[in-house]
């Protein structure tokens, strides 16, 4: 009893949850599987076990580099400074010196070639426990990429793509060399922005050089001082940045809770503003299509009735969704059957299905002409690269299907088939998988730090790279490795990559999951039933 | 056989008790400290145990059965 799970599930067609009403069925057409497996208890005790006895060397080799027994390598404040208010002394930095350096080498690893399904890596070795890599000479060739957000397979060094931004490189050269207000506006930033327009299905849009910018730029512009923003737990630090730099009052709702994030507006809509009971200017709410730690999808069509319910405005991030969900690749709005004017900002980066870089926003003319005036990044940040353009444009029209071949269709095709094949298997081989069943982003638990490490070293050896995540960027006991599914992925190289996580998954003690799912033969996804055994 | 699956079970024991514990992370002195304050601790318990639960029992036994004798 100690180590019952509950599997949480929900779906929009079972009809004896007592968390969806009727109403809220009928706004969904398909059924919306996500399960967040709760922590095994053991494995929970375990971890924090481990985490102690980190924690306990680590106050030792503190101590130690405090009294000079031990040569202290990480950043000190000078002689000087001594007496001043430490600056190294907070838990980040002491997760830093004992923890994250232990286990650094799986980070930062230098790739020499481009991420597409394959990878080469240069080999790097540490003689004095991470504190400094040296590079062996060799270059790892061939790793399978399961860790590159590539989720339609474009990053490509060779193809339509490639060749069209060779062109307009041979034309455009690479640089801008000024901003999109001064001299940066070219003819091929025309282009994009009404190509991006219709292709989701806007009125009018706007590109920007950087995707992380694109966030934190423009939603200053939107909201200020006066104005309420309703934003999700998990949301990204670009976001939580630009709703800070506005200087707008935040309040944040529980991840994908609709019944949180209705009782927050009631409450903005009954109280006002906090001292005065003014109304608030504006209302608004930041989500994201896929979130990617989590492998969630937004409740689309629940947040869209509440927004209109309560009169308030949407900025939807489809940084990871765009390209990865709905039939055709137009994200996670037509993954739900929803009209685009429904949602007031679509938000999105090139960065992840379109292989280049920069962002986008999109909504009605009258929001993107203001932004083009009093965005901050089109003030001051320089515009995007030309061949970067050109890839953007080539990779769009063919997710379209504007360049006359079926190729975007069928990468679309093959991304949702890999996603449900692998999740399946991993699941069926009794891993705990976050996560909606349709999203490219499969986060599979870790929970204990040494195996953080040891899983990132053990794919390496047998040539598979991931991934793998830990505090700050996850809850301190729930780290876990990401993988990121292409449509570049043959079915080879994920069965290769899954006998592979199911060896170091059995070396390791992963298959933590309490549910064991029954092995169904491939039926199409809307008539699947998961018959669940618990043992 | 039977010895070599039996030392590879013992050896993949072995690491989950690194993996739990977080050894496998640590440096030779300081796995040679935890191991070493490990191997003491489960040693005194041993010994402990040793002196002390057979008289433990015994007078369990006197308590609940012969308390007319105590």
């Amino acid at each position: 009893m100690l180590n019952c799970t509950k599997l949480v599930t929900v779906t929009g067609y079972i009809n004896n949850l007592p968390t969806l009403s009727g109403s809220t069925l009928r706004l969904y057409k398909r059924p919306f599987n996500e399960a967040f497996e709760e922590t095994p208890m053991l494995v929970a005790v375990l971890t924090y076990v481990g985490y102690g006895v980190l924690t306990l060397f680590g106050y030792l080799r503190d101590f130690m580099r405090q009294w000079k027994i031990e040569k202290c390598q990480n950043a000190t404040e000078r002689e000087e400074q001594k007496d001043f208010v430490p600056l190294y002394q907070d838990f980040e930095n002491f997760y830093n010196r004992n923890l994250y350096m232990r286990i650094r080498d799986s980070w930062n690893r230098p790739i020499c070639s481009v991420p597409g399904a394959k990878v080469d890596m240069m080999e790097r070795v540490s003689h004095d426990y991470n504190w400094t890599f040296t590079y062996t000479g060799r270059v790892i060739k061939d790793i399978i990429n399961m860790g590159s957000y590539n989720y339609l397979g474009f990053a490509q060094k060779a193809g339509t793509c490639q060749e069209a931004a060779a062109k307009v490189l041979s034309q455009y050269g690479a640089g801008v060399c000024s901003t999109r207000q001064e001299m940066g506006n070219l003819d091929k930033h025309e282009e994009l922005e009404k190509l991006v327009a219709r292709f989701l299905g806007v009125e009018s849009a706007m590109a920007y050089g950087m995707g992380f910018a694109t966030n934190s730029m423009n939603i200053p512009a939107l909201v200020g001082k006066g104005c309420l923003i309703l934003s999700d737990e998990l949301n990204h630090a670009s976001l939580v940045l630009g709703a800070r730099l506005s200087g707008a009052t935040i309040r944040i709702f529980k991840h994908n809770n609709m019944q949180s994030l209705e009782k927050l507006l009631k409450d903005a809509i009954v109280h006002g503003q906090p001292r005065t009971r003014r109304p608030w200017k504006k209302i608004l709410i930041l989500v994201e299509g896929i979130y990617s730690m989590e492998g969630s999808i937004v409740r689309l069509p629940e947040v869209i009735a509440l927004k209109k319910k309560y009169k308030s405005y949407l900025y939807l991030d489809e940084a990871h969704s765009i390209g990865a969900l709905g039939p055709s690749g137009r994200g996670v709005v037509e993954y739900f059957g929803l009209s685009p004017e429904d949602v007031d900002v679509m938000m999105g980066t090139f960065t992840k299905s379109f292989g280049a870089a920069g962002g986008y926003i999109g909504g009605k003319k009258e929001l993107i002409d203001y932004l083009r005036t009093y965005s901050h990044s089109a003030v001051y940040a320089t515009s995007l690269s030309p061949p970067v353009v050109e890839q953007i444009i080539t990779s769009m029209k063919c997710i379209m299907g504007e360049d006359g071949t079926n190729v975007g269709k069928a990468r679309v095709q093959q991304l949702a088939e890999n996603t449900r094949y692998f999740r399946r298997r991993l699941k069926e081989m009794g891993f705990i998988i976050y996560g909606n069943e349709d999203s490219p982003v499969v986060p599979l638990m870790l929970y204990m730090p040494a195996k953080i490490g040891a899983f990132g070293r053990e794919m390496l050896k047998r040539n598979i790279g991931v991934v793998v995540v830990g505090f700050p960027a996850t809850p301190i006991i729930e780290s876990r490795a990401r993988f990121c599914l292409s449509a570049a992925h043959t079915k080879e190289m994920l069965d290769t990559a899954l006998k592979e996580i199911n060896e170091v998954g059995d070396l390791l003690q992963l298959k933590y999951s309490r549910h064991r799912l029954v092995p169904l033969l491939d039926r199409p996804f809307d008539e699947t039933t998961y018959e669940e055994t618990e043992d | 056989m039977d010895i070599k699956s039996m030392k590879n079970y013992l050896y993949w024991l072995y690491c989950q008790f690194e993996l739990i514990t977080c050894s496998y992370l640590m440096e030779p002195w300081e796995k040679l400290l935890f191991y070493s304050f490990n191997i003491t601790m489960l040693v005194m318990v041993l010994y402990i145990a040793y002196i002390f639960v057979p008289v433990h029992i015994t007078m369990a036994f006197q308590f609940f059965f012969f308390h007319e004798n105590l």
